[in-house]
Order: structure tokens, then sequence, then C-alpha cells
């Protein structure tokens, strides 16, 4: 799928383009992810123990507490993070995490996002 | 966004590296919120202070920053993760004392007030109508919803790039524009206490992004309801404010009923009984704590119980007495932290813990990894203590 047909607004500019990984539900950054591995900690996920280290992460989504922004920045300082972010809502919480990590974001539509699934391929 | 040539300049780099830091901060938020320009702000609360919450990436970043860093504003400050003075009680680890004092000297290095809070609201008297820049979440949406404030439900990133700038980006929630919630909850039941608030905020979170109204048949009559609704809020969703029976035929409507209310108990609702109890999630204030007081007049507790609150209140509530009084009921009375991440809550010593929280409940359950019983403070008070 071309990434410029499903993408609504670039947040934080960058190469978007990988491997598809897409939870399903809300992300709290802050409880949701082990930082130091990269993985998927909250078992509610239908990601629950996948790993987004390099695959472009998509989600509706974020959710919880303010310092999840922290933990975008984390993601970037331990070198689990993903290629890129997109989302159907970017709020203040991944926006600013990535514009700190120097990650991509963006917003998608949500036809698109609907049609992503994990493993489809971003070119 | 519109930024002037001074912010443009600062976007630059032509200002220093902390303001460079601080408008590619906000001016990632403004393009995420469709916001077209930057205001004045009056005050700034920040979060990200607890060394587990920001680890080594957010420690590091933290010292850097504050190199050169300083704030414009009047700026308070989240809880840290421990209170000073009742360390001796605790077995925490040396890195972990270490790396907190190195967060907090940045913080003040910065010029921010180690206020150490949750509730700036609860313990300042800022000026009503300010455009302000509030981190913590059940502060935002408590300075947007009662205490006549406008602010965006701030990142910690974005707060502190606002305590720098003396600025924050102008969306939608700072307009002078009459409150149009998007949802309307329908609450189908009488809500009773702090915990059924917290769970009824749990719900209205995760029902939409903006603003939301509340409909139903209940009094947010004391401090601990109207907290417990804002702690739900912030902890389930994004929503930034809510109403309170703000009756538009036109908003689309959600029921809340009693399933409702027991799936979201039920998840959080993790063990039958606890190890530990704890209060203070917000953090509780001076009310709260002479209410809690009068409750535990000739009891004592049967089981630990942690009570946490701002270090102002409990010196308020010294000073009148009232903190000699829970103390012999067998309370412990925490300043400058708060249930959510403090080091004080392990699971390497704890299986439960016993709260009236949703908000700690939930990080209890899914960052400490410890399981809750949760129930209102009433109930707690009468199944854990004797008479004296």
């Amino acid at each position: 799928m071309k990434i410029q047909k499903i993408v609504k607004k670039f947040i934080i500019k960058g190469i978007i383009n990988g491997i598809v990984i897409k939870s399903d539900i809300p992300i709290n950054f802050l409880s949701s992810i082990d930082v130091k591995t990269g993985v998927i900690k909250d078992p509610s996920s239908n990601i629950f123990q996948k790993s987004i280290i390099n695959v472009v992460l998509v989600f509706p989504h974020a959710i919880g507490s303010s310092v999840g922004a922290y933990s975008i920045y984390s993601l970037k300082s331990n070198n689990t993070f993903p290629r890129a972010m997109l989302c159907k809502n970017a709020d203040l919480v991944v926006a600013s995490g990535c514009a700190l990590a120097n990650i991509p974001l963006a917003t998608i539509y949500d036809n698109k996002y609907d049609e992503l699934q994990t493993g489809d391929k971003l070119l | 966004m519109e930024l002037t040539k001074y912010e443009q300049d600062a976007l630059d780099g032509k200002k220093g590296e902390a303001l460079e830091i601080a408008y590619r901060i906000l001016t990632a938020v403004g393009d995420a919120m469709d916001a077209t320009k930057l205001i004045t702000i009056k005050w700034v609360h920040v979060s990200g202070v607890n060394y587990n919450t920001i680890g080594d990436a957010g420690m590091e970043f933290l010292s850097n920053f504050s190199k050169t860093a300083r704030t414009r504003v009047m700026t308070t400050l989240n809880p840290t993760g421990y209170d000073v003075d009742k360390l001796q009680n605790y077995d925490l680890d040396e890195n972990f004392i270490h790396n907190q004092e190195r967060i907090n000297n940045s913080y003040v290095k910065m010029g921010v007030t180690t206020s150490f809070s949750c509730i700036p609201y609860d313990i300042y008297k800022i000026p009503s109508g300010a455009q302000v820049a509030f981190a913590e979440s059940n502060a935002a949406i408590h300075a947007n919803s009662i205490d006549n404030l406008k602010t965006n439900k701030e990142s910690a990133f974005s707060a502190l790039a606002s305590a720098i700038t003396g600025k924050s980006i102008c969306s939608n929630i700072r307009n002078n524009e009459p409150d149009l919630p998007e949802i309307s909850v329908q609450c189908k039941f009488d809500i009773q206490n702090e915990l059924e608030c917290g769970i009824l905020g749990y719900f209205v979170g995760q029902t939409s992004r903006k603003i939301v109204n509340i409909d139903g048949s209940f009094n947010m009559d004391d401090d601990a309801k109207t907290k417990s609704l804002c702690g739900g809020i912030g902890t389930s969703g994004q929503c930034a404010k809510y109403t309170m029976n703000n009756l538009d035929p036109n908003t689309e409507k959600i029921d809340f009923d009693k399933k409702d209310f027991q799936n979201i108990h039920d998840k959080l609702n993790t063990a039958d009984d606890g190890d530990v109890i704890a209060f203070g999630s917000p953090q509780l204030g001076l009310n709260e704590l002479l209410r809690m007081s009068e409750m535990l007049k000739n009891k004592k507790f049967t089981k630990p119980c942690m009570i946490f609150c701002p270090r102002t209140v409990k010196n308020q509530a010294n000073v009148l007495g009232c903190t000699d009084e829970l103390e012999h009921t067998g309370c412990e009375i925490l300043s400058d932290c708060c249930i959510c991440f403090t080091p004080l809550l392990t699971n390497k010593n704890l299986d439960s813990v016993i709260t009236n929280s949703i908000k700690g409940s939930y990080y209890l359950n899914s960052k400490n990894k410890i399981c809750t019983n949760i129930k209102p403070m009433k109930q707690i008070i009468n199944e854990n203590t004797k008479n004296r």
C-alpha cells in the first residue's frame, strides 16, 4: 500500500515505509509497552507480546498518562522504537513524544485505518 | 500553525537549544491539534518526575535540558517517587534514590516549584479564568470542568515546553465558545460514593476525545467525588473536560448502566482483599484528611494504611492536629508522592492493595503488577479497623 494514499496529515515528517503492526485498541504508552524491549505488555491488546521495533506502529489513538510522551522518547533512547507511527487521531502525548524522539508520525483516514492489517507492507 | 518572528527564530535555533526544542514540541502538538497559533499562559503544571515513569532516558534528557532551559511562568510539579522523611521505613534501592534526586535537581535548576503534587487546584489559588497548561490528566480535567481555567490535556513534554516559552497551543478547548459536548453519558442509576464516581469517570473517558456531558441523578457534593471522577476520566481516555446536566437534545447519548459499572469494577477489582490500604490518587486534600480523621475517631487500622497527600496539606493538617489523630489510628502519611508508580508499593513485598482509587488501581495492576481490591473509603474503614 502506498503511504501517500492513506495519510491525512504528516505531524512529524520523515520516511514512512515498512511492515505494519496494528493495535486494534488505543495505546497507553506509559503502561502498555516495555520500553526496554519494545514489546507490548498489555494482555488485553491484540498485539500482546509482539515487538514494535523497526515496524510501522498503527493504532487508533493514545490514552491515559501525560507521561506517555517520555515512554516514546525512551523507546528511541533504548533503540526499541518503531520506524514510524500512524494513528487515526494524534494527541499531545504522541505528537510531543515523536517530536522529541524524531519518529515520523502521521494521521490516516478512518477507512484506511480499517483496511490496514498487521503484516501489510507500506511503500 | 502561524508563528511570530520571535517564535520562528526560536524554532530555527536562533534563541538557543532549549527554546528550539520547546518550539519544536509546540509546533508538533499544534499541528496534531489543528491549532492556529500560540497563546500566552499564566501557569504550568508539569508531569514526568517519578524515576519509575521516565527512566534513564527521561533523567538524562532533563539533566541536559536543564543546563540552559529556564521557566518563564509559575510552574508547579507532579509527585516524585517517595517522601524523603519516610525513607527510613522502606528498603529503597540506593540507585533509585540517586536517580530521583538527579531528576528533582534538574527541575529545581529550571526554576520549577517542587510542589510534588497532582492536585495544584487544591493547594494553590490560581487566577480564575486564566489560560494555563496542565499536564497531569486529573488536574487538566478538574481545571477545565470545575475551576474556570482553560487548558489542553497537555503531555509531559508539551507542558515543559510551555514552562520554558510561557506559551501553549490555542486549541478549540481554549476558545471562549459555549461548551459543546460531543457525547452525553446518561447515568441510569444513583451514584453514591467516590469509588462509583471514579468508575463513572473511567467510562466517560472512553466515550469521547473531547468534551463529555454527564447526565443523571447524583450529588457531587464533596472534593473526593469530583477528584475521583477526574482521575477516572484521565486514566481511560483523552477527554479534557466534562459538563453536568447540560441538556442539548442534539448531543449523541450513551447509557451508563449497572452492567457497564460492573464490567469496569470487575476489570480493576483483581483481588478479594489486600496486604496494605492506600488512599490518595489523586492525592488527598485537607478536607479529605479532616473527613477521614472524623471517620476514624476511636478506631485503629488492622492493616498498614498509607495516605498520600501534598506536603503543604500535611503541614496544614499538622497545625490542626489532624496528622496526630490519623497517625494514632495506624496510618502513615506520605508527602510528595502518590499511589501511582511509587517504589514504596512493589510486587516484591505485596500481592495486593486495597484502595478507593480507580486511577491508582489501573496503574497498580498495569504498571506495578500488583492486584487491587477496590472499595469506597467508608467500607474500607469499616472492614479494616477495630475500636481503640
